[in-house]
């Protein structure tokens, strides 16, 4: 088995996901374009040694639609000979994307692959692939489907989170994010520009550096009416029949925020990199996948990251730095609490409640956000997990290299 | 054969007439005459289009249910359904105009038949009813019924009536879209039909375009999909997944509305077989159609009685039940004397229904003369001569013995000979009450449930000395207010009050077990009970358990049989709830819950202290088990003990008078839905683990080995 590196990880950076959102008015191919351009002019990169082009993508549809991965491809204008495939594996897409490239490369089926993901979701509106996960009313009565929102708050409720706790890893989670900012941490942030070289945005947009436990606690829960009237509170505690009642205390200052953004890593091995000339960020160590229970939902990256470790015959103490996507504020929460894992090593420069989640490509930018990390620090390993629709977990262990 | 009937303009009018039956039914002999009928009118060459209507009263009341009852093949029920696709479809497709005149009812199979129709006038009259009731009764509408009124009014729309099994008056059927226009007499209702054939003449449903858009979008357009998603949950909600049907029901909604009309019937035909051939729905049909119907049609009265007139009747004690009782009393049209020892008291009972009446009178339901005709009807005093000439006297003083001989006495000095003395006791022993009696023979026990005008049961107590005109007598008075009558003979507790306990006491023991409380309550109520354990025990008052645990006892002489119910472990906690922590239940704002001023009530956070949470919790549907099997084993032994007489109103007796799992058809029917010898099984099993209260009731062993159930 080959060792498969990742000799460069790139991402846009994150736009508001609405009509007044710096990347809204550019399509999600444009998104990728910038990318790949990034990409090959950085490393005056030989495509046509590009032997495939996976990438995450949640919501396949309308522009997002008829494999993106090979057209992205294509209309980037790197080698015709790449073939591609989109994949949706829910919210850790882009990191199964590149575990999947991993796996090739290991499996010495090919030596290199472009990698990541993108979601523009103030252009394709989440959901709109359907699907009788939640549409089907056989499949989502024997499923036990409830809205995420009201897994989180089902979490919270299980673990005593309360509405303060909550609010404060949010407010944690910000500062660091403006610190991370202001102070150039993020380096494989490419800045978007349009065609005239113009930049439209070159920063992570939504970060909230001056927002106060004051202001958050102002905020509305989101869940809650929802919850009680389509009779999703019934649905949770017929699985979890210990809760009384539900509390709600995730609202949109303490869950990740709807952004436009994408990401890209090329990942091969150790003999193309050094055809290439190209000296490798990170090698992956490590990568798995797991399933568990659906209502829940959130709880995968705990024993996704159990298996991983195991497989890479590490305990959680050796792990220097975390990503744990904050796909709510319960999830890292959670996670720390589980494995008991201090929030110092935890997402250390922010995460998706102050930068925001874009679906398909997050596992991809939290790669580059551990790489960054790593190199600023000096530390050797890193650790990224995100928890999935359908109860779902992905890890992947990296090192600096 | 039906009627049929061709005018001078070739419109003919089919009269559906199943012949002596009392009410129109879709039977063997209905599928006959509709199709000659139909071979009739069509060999008219000029046939312009056609009527469809009744002779009867109702229009078409729906399937005949027997034959749904009977055992039958999965297969035969998808060709029942087949079949009625076929025949809707035989003059849907016809190529004449064809209209539904609805002269009356026109309920579940009926409607169907209507909407097999391309036009719908209905009679404007309120006592008519229309819709599709089907899931009542643990079906779906298996004529065509999902999915013409899908496409007809859209699946958004078509939720309640399918879901909820909502049935409308003919106005609010014309708004919902159910019917297209409403005729004020039945000639009008036959002309307007007329003249929308000689008029209108559409003749093709717009479902059978391949253009066809279901109104308000299809299965996967965003709002719909967001509604059915929330729909799913919400039969979660409101049935915690014990009754089929409503799932059945969204299937048919998301997957009829998924592909062509044609294919769709075929969906329908094979989620109707499904639950028909299924023993919820059987167990449904039983207990809520037939069971229940034979009850108030009177069957527990003594036969060859004739039927007696109530006029007049007493009610002694205006507190919550007796205010109650003459309201539905009153609503009946019969006088009431209402008695209590000041006339302020009296005079609240009274308010009672005058709040009711101004809620009716609010809504536009009823006018202030009627209000006012109805009050008159209750006189308020303190005085038992003005008991004179009642035919009836229900006593509903406290629970207290000798409260209750004291006014026996006083009210029969002015009673006439034939005047029934009925006490409402919920347990007080009837043969006892009567001791104070000078005419035993016309004592008995009339336990009525709270809230009165609500509640729908009446558990009849028959005494030792109950004679059969008294028990006739309170039949007949039962039929007039419109209650529900089983009768059981005399024991403490009776049946309902002696089962219902079981099922709070098996809540209240799990406590003990280190049982999450609020996993006790979720279990309840995932069972299918209304409310779950420790909620019921607070509302009943802590006390009130306590009490009857100490009468238990002193009854018993201290000799207490193993296995009596007095060694209850739950006893211990209600001790302690009563004597160490003062906390009696809702009445004190404390108990098993508190219950803050103006906010919802929440478990007790100490109680979690108090019995500290077991580290392995059970399953939940071991604890649903446990629940339902302790009730249902209690229930027959009352059986056995002949307290209550048969399963038909054991059933009834536990789910109207205590909210036993309707799903599963009551107690018994429970048990038949289980399978005797499992049950049997299941009790031995949980007899070893907690004890002799699960010990498998011995007519039940008896039944298992003999290979039978109790229907």
């Amino acid at each position: 088995m080959k060792d498969a590196y990742i000799y460069d990880g790139v991402r846009t950076p994150r736009g508001r996901g609405r009509s007044n959102g710096s990347l809204h008015e550019v399509r999600p191919i444009m998104l990728l374009k910038s990318l790949f351009d990034a990409l090959k002019e950085r490393h005056h990169l030989d495509t046509s040694l590009v032997e495939d082009c996976i990438l995450g993508c949640v919501t396949p549809v309308g522009e997002q639609g008829a494999n993106i991965a090979r057209i992205g491809v294509l209309h980037a204008g790197w080698a015709t000979t790449i073939p591609g495939f989109q994949l949706n594996h829910f919210c850790a897409s882009g990191l199964v994307a590149i575990n999947l490239a991993a796996q090739a490369v290991r499996a010495e089926s090919i030596d290199l692959a472009v990698a990541g993901g993108v979601e523009a979701m103030s252009r394709v509106t989440m959901g709109s692939d359907g699907g009788v996960w939640y549409m089907d009313p056989q499949v989502s009565n024997n499923l036990g489907f409830i809205p995420q929102g009201v897994s989180a708050d089902l979490i919270a409720t299980l673990y005593g989170f309360s509405r303060e706790a909550v609010d404060q890893y949010a407010l944690t989670s910000q500062q660091r994010a403006a610190h991370a900012s202001e102070h150039g941490h993020f380096k494989s942030l490419v800045p978007f520009k349009d065609q005239n070289g113009q930049i439209l945005l070159d920063h992570e947009e939504l970060i909230r550096g001056n927002t106060t436990l004051a202001e958050l606690a102002k905020l509305n829960p989101s869940f809650e009416a929802m919850a009680k009237m389509a009779g999703f509170d019934a649905v949770a505690l017929s699985k979890y029949p210990m809760v009384e009642r539900i509390n709600y205390v995730h609202h949109a200052g303490n869950s990740s925020g709807i952004v436009d953004g994408a990401s890209l890593h090329l990942v091969g091995s150790l003999e193309i990199g050094k055809r290439l000339g190209l000296k490798p960020r990170a090698k992956i160590r490590a990568f798995a996948s797991i399933g568990a229970e659906p209502t829940i939902m959130l709880k995968g990256p705990v024993p996704a990251t159990q298996l991983v470790l195991k497989k890479a015959g590490m305990k959680i103490n050796d792990i220097d730095i975390f990503e744990v996507n904050e796909a709510f504020a319960c999830v890292p929460m959670l996670y720390s609490e589980e494995l008991k894992v201090d929030h110092a090593k935890l997402n250390v420069n922010g995460g998706a409640i102050a930068m925001g989640h874009p679906l398909g490509a997050t596992g991809a930018v939290l790669v580059t956000m551990a790489m960054d990390e790593l190199e600023r620090s000096g530390k050797g390993t890193a650790l990224i997990t995100l928890c999935e629709g359908g109860g779902q977990g992905t890890a992947t262990i990296i090192e600096r290299v | 054969m039906f009627n049929t009937e061709i005018d001078a303009g070739h419109v003919a009018t089919i009269f559906m007439d199943n012949g002596d039956k009392p009410v129109n039914i879709i039977n063997e002999g209905f599928f006959k005459n509709f199709e000659a009928s139909l071979d009739d009118v069509f060999k008219d060459e000029q046939l312009k289009g056609i009527i469809l209507t009744a002779t009867k009263k109702d229009f078409l009341a729906g399937a005949d249910l027997d034959l749904l009852l009977k055992s039958y093949t999965p297969e035969s029920f998808f060709d029942l359904s087949r079949r009625l696709h076929k025949l809707t479809q035989r003059y849907e497709q016809c190529g004449k105009p064809v209209v539904a005149a609805i002269n009356g009812s026109c309920l579940g199979g009926g409607y169907e038949i209507a909407l097999g129709c391309h036009y719908r006038v209905a009679l404007d009259n309120d006592k008519i009813k229309i819709g599709l009731p089907e899931v009542t009764l643990g079906l779906l509408p298996g004529g065509g019924g999902t999915q013409r009124l899908l496409r007809l009014i859209g699946i958004i729309e078509a939720m309640p009536f399918l879901l909820e099994g909502k049935t409308v008056r003919p106005q609010d059927a014309l708004k919902s879209g159910l019917v297209n226009e409403l005729a004020e007499t039945p000639e009008a209702l036959i002309a307007k039909a007329k003249a929308w054939i000689n008029t209108t003449g559409k003749n093709v449903q717009p479902w059978y375009d391949k253009q066809f858009k279901i109104p308000g979008g299809n299965p996967l357009s965003p709002k719909v999909a967001q509604w059915l998603t929330g729909a799913t949950a919400q039969v979660t909600k409101r049935t915690q997944n014990n009754y089929p049907a409503p799932k059945a029901i969204l299937s048919c909604l998301f997957e009829g509305g998924l592909v062509d009309f044609e294919t769709s019937l075929k969906i329908e035909a094979r989620y109707f077989a499904s639950l028909a051939k299924d023993q919820v729905a059987k167990s449904m049909i039983r207990t809520f159609f037939f069971n229940l119907n034979s009850a108030n049609s009177g069957k527990a009265r003594p036969r060859d009685i004739p039927k007696h007139e109530v006029k007049k009747v007493g009610i002694l004690g205006a507190g919550m039940m007796g205010a109650g009782i003459a309201y539905v009393t009153a609503k009946a049209g019969i006088d009431v004397v209402l008695k209590d020892v000041t006339l302020e008291a009296a005079e609240k009972g009274k308010s009672y229904s005058t709040a009711l009446l101004d809620k009716q009178v609010g809504k536009g339901r009823m006018t202030a003369e009627a209000k006012n005709n109805f009050l008159a009807k209750i006189k308020t005093t303190t005085e038992a001569k003005d008991l004179k000439g009642c035919d009836i006297i229900v006593e509903a003083v406290f629970e207290d013995r000798d409260l209750k001989a004291r006014v026996t006495k006083e009210v029969e000095a002015q009673i006439t000979e034939t005047a029934v003395f009925g006490s409402n006791t919920s347990s007080l022993p009837i043969t006892g009450l009567a001791k104070a009696s000078a005419r035993p023979k016309n004592f008995i026990g009339l336990h009525f449930f709270s809230p009165v005008d609500k509640m729908p049961l009446i558990e009849i107590i028959r005494g030792k000395e109950t004679s059969d005109e008294t028990l006739a007598k309170s039949i007949d008075y039962m039929q007039l207010i419109k209650k529900t009558p089983i009768v059981v003979n005399d024991a403490r507790g009776f049946y309902t009050s002696r089962t219902f306990v079981t099922y709070v006491a098996e809540g209240i023991s799990l406590l003990m077990e280190g049982v999450h409380p609020a996993t006790i309550e979720n279990a309840g109520r995932a069972a299918g009970m209304p409310v779950g354990p420790l909620a019921l025990s607070d509302e009943v008052s802590l006390d009130l358990l306590y009490h009857i645990q100490k009468q238990n006892i002193a009854d018993l002489k201290g000799a207490v049989p193993e296995g009596h119910f007095a060694t209850h472990p739950a006893f211990a906690v209600v001790t302690r709830f009563v004597e160490e922590f003062k906390r009696l239940g809702k009445k004190s704002k404390a108990g098993f819950y508190d219950y803050p001023e103006g906010g919802k009530k929440y478990l007790w956070p100490r109680l979690t202290e108090v019995y500290p949470i077991a580290k392995v919790q059970p399953d939940i549907n071991d604890l649903k088990k446990r629940i339902l099997y302790i009730q249902a084993i209690e229930a027959i032994k009352c059986l056995a003990e002949n307290v209550v007489t048969n399963p038909a109103e054991a059933d009834i007796g536990s789910i109207f008078g205590w909210g036993f799992a309707p799903w599963s058809g009551g107690v018994c029917s429970f048990v038949d839905l289980v399978g005797v010898k499992t049950f049997v099984e299941g009790c031995t099993a949980l007899q070893k683990k907690y004890g002799n209260r699960f010990k498998a009731p011995a007519l039940l062993i008896r039944m298992a080995e003999e290979g039978r159930g109790f229907y």
